[in-house]
């Protein structure tokens, strides 16, 4: 490593503390104040995808960071470019997704006094991010990025910023890398618990055992945790069966005889149902988010709860835990299972819980996820699509979402087998997500075939980073379910309005996708008819040089079930209306 | 709801002692963490501790907003924060101070003097047509001074939001009114 008394410019130093970082990649676009970061980068080994909007590159951090566990890192300028920022901070905020945004900022002496281009953004992003800082001299700038990094990727993961002054990019320091050591010195107050609490491990591991109607309540904390591993372990060992969360999607195989899918506001009536009758729910990495518990006095009414998470904030903040355990999702579950082994093997036995499963596979039978044949001469039904785009894809393939009906429909009717294969936005549903994401992730992981599935709504708001993708050669493939509407909109319209449809039709007409594909540099398919998209879907999956959007023109009637109306109780799951005949059997 | 008295010493306030780094902004990511998560503060006290590198601040909080509990989860959150400390007001130490201005002609000013001399008060300022006067005590007392201020006019009032540290224990009380030793309780 340089000697102690090298001497750079603050943005020499920005860049070369990146670098010791490792990353690989920076999303962003330049602008007055952090022009001074841009020269360095020139020499630099780190790769620059130049966006066409900054909540673009916002989001491909994001993507990037969904699918590699690395902090995405997005860096633009003052102002407005901060302030273009801010959707995708919160989201990754509301996602617990580590990033790291870096902005420029008018110089010291200007702070303050409105200057040009200058906004409080420290202030602003203040409730959306982990943690922000606005560095105020060269030489703090190589602790600055240390604590991002640690405090983006460590306890809870969440996005970070970093204010950069353009004097403290331009003015000298003298290079110092600060050690471990001086890391966690400088942040006294940050102390992430990582191992449970050993009585509350030792209880939950007997109630576990105890529980009749126990179900495994699996949030995106366990992705983050990489503990997919150790819960295909503790399901296995106790024949529990496991519901994943849409930020939870792929971290426990769908086609595993365990897995009831996703509960909710539209999960499987088998997962829903399941957690409401429940006697135990054993939440590892979830929020007990209202679209999961629907009406929350009536959720679960039964359960015990055991509680994992690794933020304390968490414990009660929604649901009071019986059993709470502050720890790494992974660790934590590890230590569980170890329990569970100690109890058997000291002659305690399992509950007998074969009962309480055959209720839970008859609701599987009973309530599959179902939709009606599309009629002659209408538009295609976007599950069918879907579930073609499935057949002809490997569990390796990540597929990213926008939000909607087709978000809904994606994490419903596609089969996750493998963990990070699914990206979208959950806790924000932030609209136009789902195309930088997956630009994002493309460029984090440039051998996974990267599908975005998207409605025309989203893909009306960031369809512009195509553009991106095609200049930085970052392939990717789009299935864009263009049913004419604000689809999820429409559909609670039609169901809680009266059908009185407000400001919901966006256009059958315009745009027209296979052109504004083509003049983003990508090729462009238009599906019509059930026959053409096995075709079109070989089609895409056979060009692999440049993006590709096909546009299945699906049927804009179409509606998501099951469905827990808003503040509903989820014993009052809409099922689909050919199932109707069976709700009796809810009970 | 019943009308609170965000002065007093009630059943619906919690005291948190919170120990943060002294660094730019952090008094604003504490407020602002309050007001996002919509929990109230009654009064609020800042000043460096006793390691200048920190901060202690002094908030009493509205638990009919939301849990204590909740609320220090929250605030640990927060990167700069480096300690918290709830303070049960019956195990803790509280004080404020208070400064008024009121109307006082000669006639009413002996009965003012008096009030001033049964609170132990002080009279910081004398004008032809009103006095200053300040008190320094637990919160309840200024609540009680205040009440009886108000049958004359208070031109100004102002308090400073009350400041709190956990009582000693028994064995160290004992230890500080040793005389030998330095220390004084009050
Ligand atoms: C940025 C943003 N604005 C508004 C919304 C509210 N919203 C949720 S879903 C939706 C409709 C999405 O339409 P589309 O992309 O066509 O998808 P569809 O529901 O038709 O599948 C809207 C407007 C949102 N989630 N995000």
């Amino acid at each position: 490593m340089s000697t102690a008394s090298t001497r750079m410019t603050g943005a020499q130093a920005l860049i070369k503390a990146l670098e010791m970082e490792q990353v690989d990649t920076i999303f962003g676009l330049p602008g007055g104040c952090i022009l001074p970061a841009y020269d360095p980068l020139l020499e630099s080994s780190i790769r620059h995808v130049l966006v066409r909007h900054e909540q673009g590159a916002g989001h491909m951090a994001e993507g990037y960071a969904h699918v590699t566990g690395r902090p995405g890192v997005a860096m633009v300028t003052s102002g407005p470019a901060a302030t273009n920022l801010v959707t995708p901070l919160m989201d990754a905020y509301m996602d617990s997704i580590p990033m790291v945004g870096i902005t420029g900022q008018v110089g010291t002496s200007a702070i303050g006094s409105d200057a040009f281009q200058e906004c409080d953004t420290v202030g602003i992003t203040r409730s959306c991010t982990k943690h922000n800082e606005l560095v105020m001299t060269p030489d703090d700038i190589p602790l600055a990025v240390r604590q991002a990094f640690h405090l983006a990727t460590t306890g809870r993961p969440g996005p970070v910023l970093l204010d950069l002054p353009k004097d403290v990019l331009q003015n000298e320091m003298t290079w110092h890398w600060p050690t471990d050591d001086e890391v966690a010195g400088s942040l006294p107050g940050y102390r992430p618990t990582m191992k449970g609490h050993p009585r509350m491990i030792k209880e939950a591991a007997r109630m576990i055992l105890a529980a009749e109607r126990p179900v495994l309540y699996v949030g995106g904390g366990m992705l983050k945790a990489r503990a997919a591993e150790i819960l295909r372990e503790l399901a296995e060992m106790t024949g529990i069966n496991v519901v994943t969360t849409l930020m939870a999607r792929g971290v426990f195989p769908d086609d595993h005889e365990l897995c009831l899918g996703m509960p909710g506001m539209h999960g499987t009536i088998a997962a829903t149902t399941a957690m409401q009758r429940a006697d135990l729910l054993i939440a590892l990495g979830a929020r007990f988010d209202d679209r999961i518990t629907g009406r929350l006095d009536a959720f679960a009414p039964d359960a015990k709860i055991i509680h994992v998470d690794i933020d304390p904030a968490e414990q009660g903040k929604v649901r009071r835990p019986d059993v709470p355990i502050v720890g790494d999702c992974r660790l934590v579950t590890e230590e569980i299972v170890q329990a569970i082994r100690d109890l058997t093997a000291s002659g305690i036995e399992q509950a007998d819980i074969t009962a309480w499963k055959s209720r839970v596979s008859g609701w599987q039978e009973i309530f599959p996820l179902t939709y009606d044949e599309a009629s002659p001469g209408a538009g295609l039904k976007p599950q069918y699509c879907l579930e073609e785009l499935r057949a002809a894809s490997t569990d390796e393939t990540i597929l990213v979402s926008g939000v909607g009906q087709h978000q809904m429909w994606a994490s419903l009717h596609w089969k996750f087998n493998q963990p990070y294969s699914w990206v979208n936005s959950g806790g924000l549903g932030t609209m136009g997500f789902s195309i930088p994401a997956a630009i994002g992730a493309k460029a984090g992981r440039p051998d996974a075939t990267v599908w975005a599935v998207d409605g025309d709504g989203c893909f009306q708001m960031t369809a512009q980073e195509l553009v991106t993708a095609t200049v930085e050669r970052i392939p990717v493939k789009v299935a864009l379910l263009n049913n004419s509407y604000l689809g999820m909109v429409r559909q609670w319209q039609e169901m809680f309005y009266d059908e009185r449809y407000s400001e919901v039709y966006l256009s059958t007409e315009t745009p027209d996708y296979v052109k504004w594909a083509e003049s983003m540099g990508c090729v462009g398919i238009r599906v019509e008819s059930p026959e053409e998209v096995g075709p079109a879907i070989e089609k895409a999956n056979s060009i692999n040089d440049r993006s590709v959007v096909v546009e299945f023109r699906t049927d804009s009637e179409e509606k998501v079930f099951p469905m827990v109306p808003a503040g509903v109780s989820n014993d009052e799951v809409l099922v689909h209306p050919s199932q109707e005949q069976f709700r009796a059997q809810l009970g | 709801m019943t009308a609170f008295n965000p002065h007093g010493t009630s059943l619906n306030h919690g005291i948190l002692s919170v120990l943060v780094q002294n660094r730019p902004g952090v008094l604003a990511r504490v407020a602002s963490l309050f007001a996002r998560r919509g929990y109230n503060i009654f009064s609020l006290a800042v000043a460096p501790a006793e390691d200048e590198t920190q901060s202690r601040i002094t908030i009493v909080v509205d638990l009919e907003s939301a849990p204590l509990e909740q609320m220090v989860k929250q605030l640990f959150k927060l990167v700069d924060v480096v300690k918290i400390s709830e303070l049960d007001p019956r195990r803790s130490i509280e004080r404020e101070l208070l400064l008024a201005t009121v109307r006082a002609d000669t006639g009413q000013r002996s009965e003012i003097v008096e009030l001033v001399k049964i609170f132990e008060a002080k009279i910081l300022a004398v004008g032809s047509d009103a006095v200053t006067v300040s008190l320094e005590g637990h919160p309840d007392k200024l609540d009680d001074f205040e009440e009886l201020l108000d049958s004359y006019a208070i031109v100004e009032l102002q308090r400073t939001g009350r400041v709190a540290l956990p009582k000693l224990d028994r064995a160290a009380r004992l230890r500080a009114v040793n005389p030998n030793q330095k220390g004084k309780v009050s």
